[in-house]
Protein backbone atom coordinates (compact mmCIF):
# COMPACT_ATOMS: atom_id res chain seq x y z
CA UNK A 1 0.00 0.00 0.00
CA UNK A 2 1.15 2.98 -0.98
CA UNK A 3 -0.41 6.96 -0.37
CA UNK A 4 0.36 8.58 -3.43
CA UNK A 5 -0.92 12.41 -4.83
CA UNK A 6 -2.29 11.78 -8.51
CA UNK A 7 -3.38 13.93 -11.53
CA UNK A 8 -6.88 13.61 -13.77
CA UNK A 9 -6.05 13.16 -17.07
CA UNK A 10 -9.39 12.10 -18.71
CA UNK A 11 -12.40 11.35 -16.75
CA UNK A 12 -14.93 10.31 -19.68
CA UNK A 13 -18.37 8.66 -19.44
CA UNK A 14 -18.75 5.07 -21.04
CA UNK A 15 -22.38 4.65 -20.70
CA UNK A 16 -25.10 7.26 -18.55
CA UNK A 17 -23.14 6.16 -15.36
CA UNK A 18 -20.10 4.32 -16.04
CA UNK A 19 -16.48 6.66 -16.58
CA UNK A 20 -13.40 5.96 -17.21
CA UNK A 21 -10.75 7.77 -15.07
CA UNK A 22 -7.03 7.81 -16.12
CA UNK A 23 -5.05 9.23 -13.57
CA UNK A 24 -1.50 10.06 -13.72
CA UNK A 25 1.18 8.95 -10.96
CA UNK A 26 3.01 6.36 -8.98
CA UNK A 27 1.35 3.19 -9.58
CA UNK A 28 4.03 1.21 -9.32
CA UNK A 29 2.41 -0.56 -6.22
CA UNK A 30 -0.42 -1.89 -7.85
CA UNK A 31 0.80 -5.77 -7.54
CA UNK A 32 -1.69 -7.72 -8.92
CA UNK A 33 -4.86 -7.53 -11.41
CA UNK A 34 -7.80 -7.13 -8.81
CA UNK A 35 -6.37 -4.65 -6.79
CA UNK A 36 -8.08 -2.00 -5.59
CA UNK A 37 -7.63 1.63 -4.65
CA UNK A 38 -8.93 3.85 -1.97
CA UNK A 39 -9.78 7.47 -3.00
CA UNK A 40 -10.48 10.57 -0.70
CA UNK A 41 -12.91 13.08 -1.83
CA UNK A 42 -13.49 16.53 -0.68
CA UNK A 43 -15.82 16.74 1.97
CA UNK A 44 -16.43 12.98 2.07
CA UNK A 45 -14.97 11.40 5.59
CA UNK A 46 -14.49 7.49 4.09
CA UNK A 47 -12.58 7.05 0.94
CA UNK A 48 -14.33 5.32 -1.74
CA UNK A 49 -12.63 1.89 -2.99
CA UNK A 50 -12.68 1.41 -6.66
CA UNK A 51 -11.05 -1.30 -8.87
CA UNK A 52 -8.07 -1.05 -11.17
CA UNK A 53 -8.62 -0.93 -14.25
CA UNK A 54 -5.48 -0.98 -16.26
CA UNK A 55 -2.43 0.10 -14.42
CA UNK A 56 1.17 0.93 -16.52
CA UNK A 57 4.42 3.15 -15.43
CA UNK A 58 3.10 6.59 -13.83
CA UNK A 59 -0.68 5.41 -15.34
CA UNK A 60 -3.83 4.26 -13.76
CA UNK A 61 -6.78 3.54 -14.85
CA UNK A 62 -10.40 3.12 -12.97
CA UNK A 63 -13.69 2.59 -14.32
CA UNK A 64 -16.16 3.51 -11.39
CA UNK A 65 -20.53 3.63 -11.96
CA UNK A 66 -21.96 6.38 -10.16
CA UNK A 67 -23.76 5.01 -7.00
CA UNK A 68 -24.12 6.83 -4.97
CA UNK A 69 -22.27 10.56 -3.15
CA UNK A 70 -18.58 9.64 -3.64
CA UNK A 71 -19.23 8.76 -7.24
CA UNK A 72 -21.27 11.38 -8.16
CA UNK A 73 -18.46 13.88 -6.94
CA UNK A 74 -15.58 12.09 -8.65
CA UNK A 75 -17.71 12.45 -12.01
CA UNK A 76 -17.80 15.83 -11.95
CA UNK A 77 -14.12 16.21 -11.55
CA UNK A 78 -12.23 17.39 -14.46
CA UNK A 79 -8.45 16.77 -15.66
CA UNK A 80 -5.81 18.85 -13.79
CA UNK A 81 -7.38 18.44 -10.52
CA UNK A 82 -5.32 16.29 -8.20
CA UNK A 83 -6.49 12.90 -5.71
CA UNK A 84 -5.06 11.49 -2.90
CA UNK A 85 -5.21 7.76 -3.60
CA UNK A 86 -4.20 4.51 -1.41
CA UNK A 87 -2.84 2.30 -4.51
CA UNK A 88 -1.91 -1.73 -4.55
CA UNK A 89 -4.71 -2.21 -1.60
CA UNK A 90 -5.99 -6.04 -1.62
CA UNK A 91 -4.67 -9.11 -2.72
CA UNK A 92 -5.70 -9.60 -6.22
CA UNK A 93 -6.00 -12.29 -8.85
CA UNK A 94 -3.85 -15.01 -8.96
CA UNK A 95 -2.70 -15.10 -12.54
CA UNK A 96 -0.73 -18.51 -11.49
CA UNK A 97 -3.99 -20.51 -11.40
CA UNK A 98 -5.44 -19.74 -14.47
CA UNK A 99 -4.72 -23.01 -16.98
CA UNK A 100 -4.03 -22.77 -20.64
CA UNK A 101 -7.91 -21.44 -21.09
CA UNK A 102 -8.88 -19.18 -18.59
CA UNK A 103 -12.44 -17.58 -18.47
CA UNK A 104 -13.07 -14.29 -17.31
CA UNK A 105 -16.73 -13.53 -16.36
CA UNK A 106 -17.89 -10.01 -15.59
CA UNK A 107 -21.23 -8.50 -14.19
CA UNK A 108 -21.49 -4.68 -14.91
CA UNK A 109 -19.20 -2.60 -13.16
CA UNK A 110 -17.52 -5.86 -12.38
CA UNK A 111 -16.09 -6.36 -15.56
CA UNK A 112 -13.77 -3.30 -14.91
CA UNK A 113 -10.95 -5.15 -12.99
CA UNK A 114 -11.09 -8.13 -15.62
CA UNK A 115 -9.51 -6.11 -17.84
CA UNK A 116 -5.83 -5.51 -16.15
CA UNK A 117 -6.65 -9.59 -15.54
CA UNK A 118 -6.81 -10.14 -19.07
CA UNK A 119 -4.16 -8.39 -20.18
CA UNK A 120 -1.75 -10.30 -18.02
CA UNK A 121 -2.77 -13.08 -18.95
CA UNK A 122 -2.51 -12.49 -22.81
CA UNK A 123 1.18 -11.28 -22.42
CA UNK A 124 1.21 -15.02 -20.51
CA UNK A 125 0.38 -15.89 -24.18
CA UNK A 126 -2.80 -18.30 -22.67
CA UNK A 127 -6.01 -18.51 -24.68
CA UNK A 128 -8.52 -16.18 -22.53
CA UNK A 129 -12.67 -16.31 -22.57
CA UNK A 130 -14.39 -13.94 -21.58
CA UNK A 131 -18.14 -13.30 -20.69
CA UNK A 132 -19.34 -9.47 -19.96
CA UNK A 133 -23.15 -9.78 -18.54
CA UNK A 134 -25.26 -6.38 -18.73
CA UNK A 135 -28.61 -5.30 -17.85
CA UNK A 136 -29.44 -3.76 -21.23
CA UNK A 137 -27.65 -2.83 -24.32
CA UNK A 138 -26.74 0.90 -23.23
CA UNK A 139 -25.09 -0.14 -20.56
CA UNK A 140 -22.29 -2.31 -22.55
CA UNK A 141 -18.54 -1.06 -22.07
CA UNK A 142 -15.22 -2.28 -22.87
CA UNK A 143 -16.19 -4.93 -25.45
CA UNK A 144 -13.88 -3.65 -28.40
CA UNK A 145 -11.05 -3.18 -25.50
CA UNK A 146 -11.16 -6.93 -24.38
CA UNK A 147 -11.41 -7.90 -28.37
CA UNK A 148 -8.13 -5.88 -28.87
CA UNK A 149 -6.35 -7.50 -26.18
CA UNK A 150 -7.06 -11.00 -28.25
CA UNK A 151 -9.97 -12.60 -25.89
CA UNK A 152 -13.28 -14.47 -26.85
CA UNK A 153 -15.73 -12.39 -25.98
CA UNK A 154 -19.28 -13.16 -25.25
CA UNK A 155 -21.82 -10.48 -24.09
CA UNK A 156 -25.07 -10.90 -22.14
CA UNK A 157 -28.34 -8.89 -21.36
CA UNK A 158 -30.61 -9.58 -19.55
CA UNK A 159 -33.17 -8.21 -21.41
CA UNK A 160 -31.77 -9.38 -24.59
CA UNK A 161 -31.39 -6.15 -26.58
CA UNK A 162 -27.33 -7.01 -27.43
CA UNK A 163 -25.63 -10.13 -27.78
CA UNK A 164 -26.61 -13.71 -26.02
CA UNK A 165 -29.97 -12.80 -24.01
CA UNK A 166 -29.38 -13.69 -20.43
CA UNK A 167 -26.75 -13.68 -17.82
CA UNK A 168 -23.18 -14.16 -17.89
CA UNK A 169 -24.41 -17.72 -16.72
CA UNK A 170 -26.70 -17.88 -19.69
CA UNK A 171 -22.85 -17.70 -21.71
CA UNK A 172 -20.66 -19.77 -20.49
CA UNK A 173 -18.34 -21.67 -22.70
CA UNK A 174 -17.94 -25.70 -22.75
CA UNK A 175 -14.32 -25.49 -22.01
CA UNK A 176 -12.27 -23.61 -19.61
CA UNK A 177 -9.44 -24.84 -17.39
CA UNK A 178 -10.64 -21.99 -14.66
CA UNK A 179 -12.47 -19.01 -13.85
CA UNK A 180 -12.29 -15.65 -12.94
CA UNK A 181 -15.56 -13.63 -11.77
CA UNK A 182 -16.14 -9.92 -10.54
CA UNK A 183 -19.72 -9.33 -10.62
CA UNK A 184 -22.54 -8.33 -7.91
CA UNK A 185 -23.28 -11.25 -5.27
CA UNK A 186 -26.45 -12.45 -6.61
CA UNK A 187 -23.93 -13.24 -10.06
CA UNK A 188 -21.24 -14.70 -8.20
CA UNK A 189 -23.52 -17.05 -6.12
CA UNK A 190 -24.71 -18.12 -9.48
CA UNK A 191 -21.46 -18.72 -11.18
CA UNK A 192 -20.66 -20.45 -8.07
CA UNK A 193 -23.46 -22.94 -8.77
CA UNK A 194 -24.07 -23.34 -12.19
CA UNK A 195 -19.54 -22.83 -13.69
CA UNK A 196 -17.72 -25.98 -13.16
CA UNK A 197 -14.26 -26.63 -11.79
CA UNK A 198 -12.44 -24.36 -9.68
CA UNK A 199 -12.27 -20.59 -9.51
CA UNK A 200 -11.49 -17.22 -8.22
CA UNK A 201 -14.24 -14.35 -7.18
CA UNK A 202 -13.87 -10.70 -6.61
CA UNK A 203 -16.01 -9.39 -3.36
CA UNK A 204 -17.86 -5.65 -2.88
CA UNK A 205 -17.95 -4.88 0.56
CA UNK A 206 -19.08 -1.58 2.09
CA UNK A 207 -15.82 -0.40 3.95
CA UNK A 208 -14.53 1.26 6.06
CA UNK A 209 -10.29 1.73 6.01
CA UNK A 210 -9.88 0.07 2.82
CA UNK A 211 -6.32 -1.53 4.29
CA UNK A 212 -7.37 -3.81 7.19
CA UNK A 213 -7.39 -2.01 10.55
CA UNK A 214 -11.35 -1.38 11.10
CA UNK A 215 -12.90 -5.02 10.39
CA UNK A 216 -15.90 -3.03 8.60
CA UNK A 217 -15.56 -5.53 5.58
CA UNK A 218 -15.17 -8.83 7.47
CA UNK A 219 -17.32 -11.42 5.62
CA UNK A 220 -16.90 -15.34 7.30
CA UNK A 221 -15.52 -17.80 4.89
CA UNK A 222 -14.97 -21.62 5.14
CA UNK A 223 -11.28 -20.50 6.63
CA UNK A 224 -12.83 -17.89 9.18
CA UNK A 225 -13.52 -14.57 9.27
CA UNK A 226 -12.00 -12.54 6.65
CA UNK A 227 -11.64 -8.79 5.94
CA UNK A 228 -13.01 -8.17 2.32
CA UNK A 229 -10.23 -5.43 2.05
CA UNK A 230 -7.03 -6.62 2.98
CA UNK A 231 -7.77 -10.74 2.62
CA UNK A 232 -9.58 -10.38 -0.46
CA UNK A 233 -11.58 -9.11 -2.16
CA UNK A 234 -10.64 -12.00 -4.10
CA UNK A 235 -11.51 -15.39 -2.60
CA UNK A 236 -11.11 -18.97 -4.06
CA UNK A 237 -14.37 -21.01 -4.52
CA UNK A 238 -13.49 -22.89 -2.33
CA UNK A 239 -12.94 -20.97 0.97
CA UNK A 240 -16.13 -19.22 0.25
CA UNK A 241 -19.22 -19.36 2.66
CA UNK A 242 -22.65 -17.69 1.20
CA UNK A 243 -25.33 -16.15 3.69
CA UNK A 244 -28.26 -18.04 3.71
CA UNK B 1 13.70 22.59 21.80
CA UNK B 2 10.22 21.79 23.85
CA UNK B 3 9.27 18.38 25.21
CA UNK B 4 6.69 16.41 24.16
CA UNK B 5 7.04 13.78 26.79
CA UNK B 6 4.04 13.10 29.03
CA UNK B 7 3.75 10.10 31.71
CA UNK B 8 0.54 7.97 31.90
CA UNK B 9 0.02 6.38 34.80
CA UNK B 10 3.80 6.10 36.02
CA UNK B 11 4.59 5.02 32.47
CA UNK B 12 6.47 7.58 30.36
CA UNK B 13 5.40 8.61 26.98
CA UNK B 14 7.72 10.11 24.13
CA UNK B 15 4.36 11.59 23.11
CA UNK B 16 1.17 11.91 23.69
CA UNK B 17 -0.16 10.42 20.81
CA UNK B 18 -1.77 7.03 20.73
CA UNK B 19 -3.83 5.34 18.24
CA UNK B 20 -7.41 4.17 19.83
CA UNK B 21 -8.53 0.60 19.73
CA UNK B 22 -9.78 -0.93 16.75
CA UNK B 23 -8.42 1.52 14.43
CA UNK B 24 -4.75 0.33 14.25
CA UNK B 25 -5.19 -3.75 14.66
CA UNK B 26 -2.36 -5.03 16.20
CA UNK B 27 -0.35 -2.57 14.73
CA UNK B 28 1.90 -4.82 12.06
CA UNK B 29 -0.56 -3.81 9.30
CA UNK B 30 0.65 -0.05 10.06
CA UNK B 31 4.41 -1.09 10.49
CA UNK B 32 4.15 -2.18 7.29
CA UNK B 33 3.83 1.63 5.90
CA UNK B 34 6.30 3.46 8.55
CA UNK B 35 7.86 2.89 11.77
CA UNK B 36 5.18 2.95 14.55
CA UNK B 37 7.80 3.23 16.91
CA UNK B 38 7.14 7.01 16.69
CA UNK B 39 4.51 6.78 18.44
CA UNK B 40 4.11 7.12 22.49
CA UNK B 41 1.99 3.57 22.73
CA UNK B 42 -0.94 1.92 20.39
CA UNK B 43 -3.93 0.69 22.04
CA UNK B 44 -5.00 -2.53 20.19
CA UNK B 45 -8.08 -4.36 19.34
CA UNK B 46 -10.90 -5.05 21.61
CA UNK B 47 -9.69 -8.28 23.06
CA UNK B 48 -12.43 -10.97 24.30
CA UNK B 49 -12.39 -13.77 26.27
CA UNK B 50 -13.80 -16.02 23.27
CA UNK B 51 -12.68 -15.28 19.74
CA UNK B 52 -15.92 -12.78 18.19
CA UNK B 53 -16.94 -12.67 14.78
CA UNK B 54 -18.64 -9.43 15.51
CA UNK B 55 -21.53 -8.26 13.76
CA UNK B 56 -23.18 -8.46 10.44
CA UNK B 57 -22.74 -6.41 7.34
CA UNK B 58 -23.21 -3.61 6.80
CA UNK B 59 -20.99 -2.79 9.91
CA UNK B 60 -19.77 1.03 8.49
CA UNK B 61 -21.65 4.25 7.74
CA UNK B 62 -20.85 7.67 6.74
CA UNK B 63 -21.89 11.44 7.89
CA UNK B 64 -21.31 14.83 7.26
CA UNK B 65 -17.83 14.91 9.39
CA UNK B 66 -17.44 11.33 10.92
CA UNK B 67 -18.58 7.67 10.43
CA UNK B 68 -20.74 5.23 12.02
CA UNK B 69 -18.92 1.97 13.08
CA UNK B 70 -21.17 -1.24 14.51
CA UNK B 71 -18.34 -4.01 13.90
CA UNK B 72 -18.96 -5.78 17.21
CA UNK B 73 -15.38 -6.46 18.83
CA UNK B 74 -14.47 -8.54 15.84
CA UNK B 75 -11.44 -10.20 17.30
CA UNK B 76 -9.53 -13.93 17.69
CA UNK B 77 -9.94 -14.56 21.40
CA UNK B 78 -7.18 -13.39 24.22
CA UNK B 79 -5.59 -17.12 23.46
CA UNK B 80 -5.18 -16.19 20.42
CA UNK B 81 -4.05 -12.76 20.43
CA UNK B 82 -1.42 -13.93 23.21
CA UNK B 83 0.05 -16.69 20.74
CA UNK B 84 -0.16 -15.07 17.32
CA UNK B 85 -0.79 -11.37 17.91
CA UNK B 86 1.27 -9.97 20.34
CA UNK B 87 4.25 -12.14 19.36
CA UNK B 88 4.05 -10.09 15.65
CA UNK B 89 3.33 -6.85 17.14
CA UNK B 90 6.87 -7.37 19.20
CA UNK B 91 8.44 -7.77 16.19
CA UNK B 92 7.42 -3.73 14.85
CA UNK B 93 6.74 -2.27 18.43
CA UNK B 94 9.35 -1.96 21.33
CA UNK B 95 7.34 0.07 23.42
CA UNK B 96 4.90 -0.73 26.16
CA UNK B 97 1.65 -1.39 24.66
CA UNK B 98 -1.98 -0.47 26.09
CA UNK B 99 -4.26 -3.56 25.86
CA UNK B 100 -7.79 -2.99 25.38
CA UNK B 101 -9.91 -5.18 26.77
CA UNK B 102 -13.99 -6.04 26.45
CA UNK B 103 -16.45 -8.83 28.04
CA UNK B 104 -20.01 -9.41 29.03
CA UNK B 105 -19.39 -10.26 32.72
CA UNK B 106 -17.17 -9.46 35.40
CA UNK B 107 -15.52 -12.77 35.44
CA UNK B 108 -14.77 -12.07 31.93
CA UNK B 109 -12.87 -9.31 32.25
CA UNK B 110 -11.05 -10.80 35.24
CA UNK B 111 -10.14 -13.89 32.89
CA UNK B 112 -8.80 -11.79 29.53
CA UNK B 113 -7.70 -9.27 32.34
CA UNK B 114 -5.17 -11.90 33.93
CA UNK B 115 -3.96 -13.34 30.74
CA UNK B 116 -3.00 -9.98 29.34
CA UNK B 117 -1.44 -8.89 32.71
CA UNK B 118 1.02 -11.78 31.98
CA UNK B 119 2.53 -10.01 28.82
CA UNK B 120 5.25 -8.07 29.48
CA UNK B 121 5.08 -5.77 26.86
CA UNK B 122 1.47 -4.62 28.16
CA UNK B 123 2.09 -1.40 29.77
CA UNK B 124 -1.78 -0.35 30.83
CA UNK B 125 -5.09 -2.37 30.37
CA UNK B 126 -7.66 -0.11 28.87
CA UNK B 127 -10.63 -1.75 30.02
CA UNK B 128 -13.85 -1.19 28.12
CA UNK B 129 -16.95 -0.48 29.67
CA UNK B 130 -18.72 1.76 26.38
CA UNK B 131 -18.93 -0.55 23.46
CA UNK B 132 -22.35 0.60 21.64
CA UNK B 133 -22.43 -2.25 19.41
CA UNK B 134 -22.39 -5.09 21.61
CA UNK B 135 -25.79 -6.27 23.73
CA UNK B 136 -25.21 -7.40 27.55
CA UNK B 137 -21.99 -6.19 27.94
CA UNK B 138 -20.35 -3.26 26.75
CA UNK B 139 -21.77 -0.27 27.32
CA UNK B 140 -23.98 -1.82 29.90
CA UNK B 141 -21.58 -1.70 32.56
CA UNK B 142 -20.20 2.02 31.75
CA UNK B 143 -23.62 3.40 32.39
CA UNK B 144 -24.20 2.63 35.69
CA UNK B 145 -21.86 3.95 38.23
CA UNK B 146 -22.22 0.81 40.52
CA UNK B 147 -21.80 -1.48 37.83
CA UNK B 148 -18.67 -0.07 36.35
CA UNK B 149 -17.07 0.36 39.57
CA UNK B 150 -17.76 -3.23 40.06
CA UNK B 151 -15.86 -4.12 36.81
CA UNK B 152 -12.69 -1.92 37.96
CA UNK B 153 -12.66 -4.22 41.71
CA UNK B 154 -13.02 -7.32 39.31
CA UNK B 155 -9.89 -6.00 37.54
CA UNK B 156 -8.22 -4.90 40.15
CA UNK B 157 -7.91 -7.98 41.87
CA UNK B 158 -6.07 -9.84 38.71
CA UNK B 159 -3.34 -6.98 37.63
CA UNK B 160 -0.84 -5.23 39.46
CA UNK B 161 -0.67 -3.11 36.02
CA UNK B 162 -2.29 0.49 35.31
CA UNK B 163 -5.73 0.14 35.14
CA UNK B 164 -7.27 2.55 31.99
CA UNK B 165 -11.13 2.40 32.37
CA UNK B 166 -12.85 3.31 28.78
CA UNK B 167 -16.13 5.30 29.34
CA UNK B 168 -18.66 6.01 27.24
CA UNK B 169 -20.26 9.67 25.88
CA UNK B 170 -23.91 7.74 26.55
CA UNK B 171 -24.64 8.55 29.59
CA UNK B 172 -26.14 11.93 31.44
CA UNK B 173 -23.80 12.46 34.22
CA UNK B 174 -19.94 11.15 32.80
CA UNK B 175 -18.54 12.71 36.17
CA UNK B 176 -20.48 10.17 38.31
CA UNK B 177 -19.45 7.27 36.45
CA UNK B 178 -15.44 8.34 36.47
CA UNK B 179 -15.41 9.26 40.04
CA UNK B 180 -17.18 5.68 40.78
CA UNK B 181 -13.96 4.27 39.16
CA UNK B 182 -11.65 6.16 40.54
CA UNK B 183 -13.41 5.49 44.11
CA UNK B 184 -13.20 1.76 43.22
CA UNK B 185 -9.50 2.06 42.24
CA UNK B 186 -8.95 2.70 39.01
CA UNK B 187 -5.31 4.24 37.85
CA UNK B 188 -6.77 6.28 35.02
CA UNK B 189 -9.67 7.13 32.10
CA UNK B 190 -10.30 6.98 28.68
CA UNK B 191 -12.88 9.16 27.17
CA UNK B 192 -14.74 9.13 25.01
CA UNK B 193 -15.83 5.93 23.38
CA UNK B 194 -18.26 6.48 20.29
CA UNK B 195 -21.43 8.33 20.05
CA UNK B 196 -24.55 5.72 19.54
CA UNK B 197 -26.26 6.64 16.23
CA UNK B 198 -27.93 5.67 13.50
CA UNK B 199 -28.39 6.64 9.43
CA UNK B 200 -31.21 5.55 7.48
CA UNK B 201 -31.51 4.52 4.17
CA UNK B 202 -33.66 6.10 2.27
CA UNK B 203 -34.54 3.73 -0.58
CA UNK B 204 -34.95 0.77 1.85
CA UNK B 205 -36.21 2.96 4.52
CA UNK B 206 -34.34 0.98 7.16
CA UNK B 207 -31.36 1.65 9.31
CA UNK B 208 -28.12 1.36 7.17
CA UNK B 209 -26.17 -0.71 9.76
CA UNK B 210 -27.52 -4.20 9.84
CA UNK B 211 -27.21 -3.86 13.97
CA UNK B 212 -29.19 -0.76 13.84
CA UNK B 213 -27.71 1.61 15.74
CA UNK B 214 -23.88 2.31 15.49
CA UNK B 215 -21.22 4.06 17.04
CA UNK B 216 -20.34 7.78 15.74
CA UNK B 217 -16.50 9.11 15.49
CA UNK B 218 -14.72 11.49 14.13
CA UNK B 219 -14.29 15.58 13.29
CA UNK B 220 -17.97 15.63 14.14
CA UNK B 221 -17.24 14.32 17.83
CA UNK B 222 -14.92 15.92 19.01
CA UNK B 223 -16.12 19.00 20.55
CA UNK B 224 -18.14 16.74 22.49
CA UNK B 225 -15.52 14.49 23.44
CA UNK B 226 -13.47 18.29 24.56
CA UNK B 227 -16.62 18.96 26.41
CA UNK B 228 -16.39 15.10 28.47
CA UNK B 229 -12.80 15.46 29.33
CA UNK B 230 -12.99 18.86 30.95
CA UNK B 231 -15.97 17.36 32.79
CA UNK B 232 -14.07 14.30 33.95
CA UNK B 233 -10.61 16.18 34.87
CA UNK B 234 -12.54 18.30 37.15
CA UNK B 235 -14.23 15.57 39.18
CA UNK B 236 -11.39 13.28 39.36
CA UNK B 237 -7.55 13.10 40.16
CA UNK B 238 -6.47 10.53 38.42
CA UNK B 239 -4.86 10.58 34.46
CA UNK B 240 -7.73 10.93 31.84
CA UNK B 241 -7.03 9.95 27.96
CA UNK B 242 -9.00 12.21 25.64
CA UNK B 243 -10.23 10.76 22.51
CA UNK B 244 -13.06 11.54 20.23
CA UNK B 245 -12.12 13.03 16.78
CA UNK B 246 -8.86 14.09 17.33
CA UNK B 247 -7.45 14.66 13.37
CA UNK B 248 -4.51 17.31 14.29
CA UNK B 249 -2.04 18.27 15.73
CA UNK B 250 -3.88 21.36 17.20
CA UNK B 251 -6.65 19.05 18.44
CA UNK B 252 -3.76 17.13 20.63
CA UNK B 253 -3.29 20.73 22.55
CA UNK B 254 -6.95 21.20 22.63
CA UNK B 255 -8.04 17.75 24.09
CA UNK B 256 -4.56 18.41 26.56
CA UNK B 257 -6.09 21.49 27.39
CA UNK B 258 -9.21 20.24 28.25
CA UNK B 259 -7.64 18.02 30.71
CA UNK B 260 -6.02 14.83 28.91
CA UNK B 261 -2.71 14.02 29.96
CA UNK B 262 -2.39 11.91 26.77
CA UNK B 263 -4.66 11.75 23.37
CA UNK B 264 -6.11 8.99 21.44
CA UNK B 265 -6.48 9.18 17.61
CA UNK B 266 -9.29 6.82 16.18
CA UNK B 267 -11.20 7.43 13.21
CA UNK B 268 -8.70 9.56 11.56
CA UNK B 269 -6.38 6.83 11.11
CA UNK B 270 -9.52 5.26 8.73
CA UNK B 271 -9.23 7.64 6.19
CA UNK B 272 -5.46 8.60 6.28
CA UNK B 273 -3.34 5.47 7.79
CA UNK B 274 -0.70 8.06 8.05
CA UNK B 275 -2.37 10.21 10.26
CA UNK B 276 -0.71 9.81 13.57
CA UNK B 277 2.53 9.69 12.20
CA UNK B 278 1.91 13.24 10.33
CA UNK B 279 0.53 14.86 13.74
CA UNK B 280 3.43 14.04 15.82
CA UNK B 281 5.82 15.30 13.17
CA UNK B 282 2.99 18.62 13.51
CA UNK B 283 3.37 19.21 17.26
CA UNK B 284 6.55 20.79 17.27
CA UNK B 285 5.72 23.53 15.14
CA UNK B 286 1.95 23.48 17.08
CA UNK B 287 3.76 23.84 20.41
CA UNK B 288 5.52 26.69 19.29
CA UNK B 289 2.90 28.62 17.19
CA UNK B 290 1.38 28.31 20.96
CA UNK B 291 3.69 29.03 23.10
CA UNK B 292 4.31 25.48 24.54
CA UNK B 293 7.60 24.72 26.16
CA UNK B 294 6.65 20.93 27.93
CA UNK B 295 3.47 19.53 26.76
CA UNK B 296 3.00 18.24 30.20
CA UNK B 297 2.82 21.49 31.44
CA UNK B 298 -0.35 22.25 29.53
CA UNK B 299 -2.64 19.24 30.56
CA UNK B 300 -5.50 20.92 31.97
CA UNK B 301 -4.89 24.33 31.15
CA UNK B 302 -8.05 25.50 30.52
CA UNK B 303 -9.48 24.94 34.21
CA UNK B 304 -7.60 27.81 35.41
CA UNK B 305 -9.28 30.87 36.05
Amino acid sequence: MKKGIFTIEQNVPLTDSVYRLRLAGDASHVTAPGQFVNIALPELFLRRPISVCDAAPGLLTLIYKTVGKGTEKLAVMSPGQTLDILTGLGNGFDVSLAGKRPLLLGGGIGSAPLYLLARYLRQQGKDVAVVLGFNTKSEVFYEKEFHALGCDVTVTTADGSYGTPGFVTDGLPENYSFYYACGPEPMLRAVYERAAGSGQMSFEARMGCGFGACMGCTRQTLAGPKRVCRDGPVFRKEEILWEA
Amino acid sequence: MGSMSVTLCGVPLDNPVIPASGTFGYGYEFAQLYDINCLGTFSFKGTTREPRFGNPAPRIAECQGGMLNAVGLQNPGVEAVAARELPRLRECFHKPVMANVSGFSLEDYAYTCAKLDREPQVGWLEVNISCPNVHGGGMSFGTDPKAAASVVRAVKAVTKKPVIMKLTPNVTDIAAVARACEDAGADGLSLINTVQAMRIDLKTRRPLLANGTGGLSGPAVFPVAVRMVYQVYEAVSIPVVGLGGVSSAEDVIEMMLAGATAVQVGAANLRDPYACRDIIAALPAAMERYGIENLQDIIGGAHHG
